[in-house]
């Protein structure tokens, strides 16, 4: 069961309406949607939910007024900076939640036993059916941590449902290269990078595949909009030969995404167009480089 | 003033927003960009600045003292993030998911533990003709954001008015970037994706009890209308763009908007004084 992972580095170059693309022609296939904090998947998958699970993690301080006497060490002792005293004159201490980092030293300096760390509830995740098939799927509270542990989690599920016949796991990643692009990478079979023509695309491709060289995963490159900049198009191309990736090809700029977004399908579904034509050029290609199981031989990593 | 660009969904404009509001306001006032995007800072790309100053971003991590160290294991039993493991003849450290709480300094009963430093990232300091700038850049590699952008947003110049382009999603990295700001403005684009991140971000917004006004970037490309979903929160929208090609295609090779199309340079003076007015305006 080989899992297929879309990141970008830079956001919105089309990482998701490209996974629910291949999605389409892969069929029978798992989802995950990954890009927990701004999920985005189950607009065009419509997935019906058969379960919902609470997704609880880190810790909280909680601060018991009748106990605590405001003598302060808590705050002393406090490196995020997450404990106030208010301006009454019962200069009470309260603990700010986005703040706190939940890692229980006010609990511990504590005389009064008045600090408790209680496990929040952090979000939700579902397990889900879709025309495509399982989807696995979360939503993170806004403003929550922990992303990176429950993308962890979603993957696990999605791996284990994924482990009967139904070949594929493809997974939509977030943009960026911090806690949550590295719990969705770690372990990955293959990386595409859904990139765009522009200075900032391949910046931000570059990072993202600093990343993924660390992790030994093999990677492809599509280049979504390609026609907006034919010029930097040729430098991912060359870029994406230098660094050891396959180039999958060139998808142009077409309103058909939008409009296929727009109507709750995917581009395939949605009928021809220019860009329903180049995703499936780039899929066949896909799959050739998924079912050769070679894994590109090792890369050398630059520093930028 | 701090004024946030924030949007959920990513790629729906902020870099190019901020960076366009930086010039346009530097022309009567000392403005300084401030890039907290810190895993993908692309505000330099633009701006093009002379750097003058540039300091690793430094976080604590505990260094045990091996001969002090009874291997007792409370540092490990203490720590919530999982960053200490005690394992036979050794206490070992995965500094990436350490906090840098020093709780384990504080429970160690043979003071075998102090903390030291390491560096996740970098903050450099420069300047773009009338623009000042600061940009957080994360190591790769490393997963924590936080830490980054509360050294970034420390480094800007509280004289100046403080343009923030924070990071896209709705997690910590979001909140950090912008809970110190004194006005936030969305950016969304008409789709379903943009409208439904658009959503999350007015709660966080919300939560955090930041005023806030949206930009619609490329009306035109989708065709859903945004205003019921402001009115329900009760914030103004102050700008629509509309898609225009030329706007991608000078984006594309990292040349300044402003200066390549007038047209789009008057929506986005209207839009700076908009902010600007919005922002001062206190009791709204």
């Amino acid at each position: 069961m080989p899992e297929l992972v879309i990141l970008s580095g830079k956001g919105g170059t089309g990482k998701t309406s490209v996974t629910a693309a291949f999605a389409a022609l892969a069929v029978p296939v798992t989802l995950a949607d990954c890009d927990v904090d701004a999920a985005d998947l189950h607009l065009v998958a419509a997935p019906e939910t058969t379960e919902t699970h609470e997704f609880r993690s880190g810790w909280h301080a909680v601060l018991d007024q009748t106990l605590c006497r405001q003598c302060g060490r808590c705050i002393a002792s406090c490196r995020f900076d997450a404990i106030h005293r208010d301006r009454t004159r019962y200069r009470q201490l309260h603990i700010d939640p986005f703040a706190c980092e939940g890692c229980g030293v006010c609990e511990f300096v504590c005389r009064m036993g008045a600090i408790s760390m209680e496990e929040p509830i952090r979000g939700f995740w579902y397990r889900s059916v879709t025309r495509f098939g399982p989807m696995f799927h979360a939503q993170l509270h806004p403003g929550a941590e922990n992303s990176g542990k429950l993308v962890t989690l979603l993957r696990r599920k999605a791996r284990q449902a994924a482990e009967q016949p139904n070949g594929l796991l493809l997974t939509d990643g977030p943009p960026g290269v911090g806690c949550a692009a590295i719990a969705t990478l770690t372990g990955a079979d293959h990386v595409l990078f859904v990139t765009e023509p522009t200075a900032t695309g391949l910046h931000d491709l570059k990072r993202a595949e600093r990343l993924a060289a660390g992790f030994r995963i093999p990677g492809s490159v599509l280049i979504n909009k390609a026609d907006l900049s034919p010029e930097m198009s040729r430098s991912i191309a060359e870029y994406a030969g230098q660094a050891g990736l396959h180039l999958l090809g060139e998808v142009p700029f077409d309103a058909a995404f939008a409009r296929a977004q727009a109507a709750g399908q995917t581009i395939l579904e949605y009928g021809r167009s220019p860009g329903a034509d180049a995703l499936r050029v780039a899929w066949s290609r896909l799959q050739r480089l998924l079912s050769a199981k070679t894994r590109t031989p090792f890369r050398i990593v630059k520093n930028m | 003033m701090r004024i946030g660009v924030a949007s959920g969904k990513g790629g729906t404009g902020k870099t190019l927003l901020a960076t366009s509001l930086a010039y346009i306001l530097a022309e009567a006032r000392p403005v300084q960009y401030v890039d907290c995007d810190v895993e993908e800072p692309n505000g330099r790309i633009f701006l093009k600045p002379r750097i003058t100053r540039s300091e690793d971003v430094r976080v604590d991590v505990p260094v045990i003292d091996g001969e002090a160290c009874a291997l007792c294991g409370e540092c490990a039993e203490f720590c919530r993030f999982g960053a200490l493991a005690a394992m036979g003849e050794k206490v070992l450290l995965f500094p990436e998911l350490c906090h840098s709480c020093g709780g384990c300094a504080l429970v160690c009963p043979n003071d075998a533990i102090r903390m030291g430093r390491r560096s996740i990232g970098k903050v450099e300091v420069g300047r773009s003709g009338k623009v000042g700038f600061v940009e957080g850049r994360l190591n790769v590699g490393e997963p924590m954001a936080a830490p980054v952008i509360y050294a970034t947003l420390e480094a800007a110049d509280e004289e100046s008015l403080v343009i923030v382009d924070a990071p896209p999603g709705t997690s910590c990295a979001l909140i950090a970037a912008i809970r110190a700001c004194d006005y936030v403005l969305l950016v969304t684009e008409p789709t379903p994706f943009g409208l439904h991140d658009l959503r999350l971000t007015l709660e966080v917004v919300a939560a955090l009890g930041l005023r806030a006004g949206v930009v619609v970037n490329r009306e035109g490309l989708g065709d859903l209308e945004v205003e019921p979903l402001c009115a329900e929160a009760g914030v103004p929208i102050l700008a629509r763009i509309p898609f225009d090609r030329r706007i991608a295609e000078v984006y594309a090779t990292g040349d300044s908007v402003t200066d390549a199309l007038p047209d789009v340079r008057s929506i986005l003076s209207d839009l700076a004084c908009a902010v600007l007015q919005e922002s001062s305006c206190r009791n709204s």
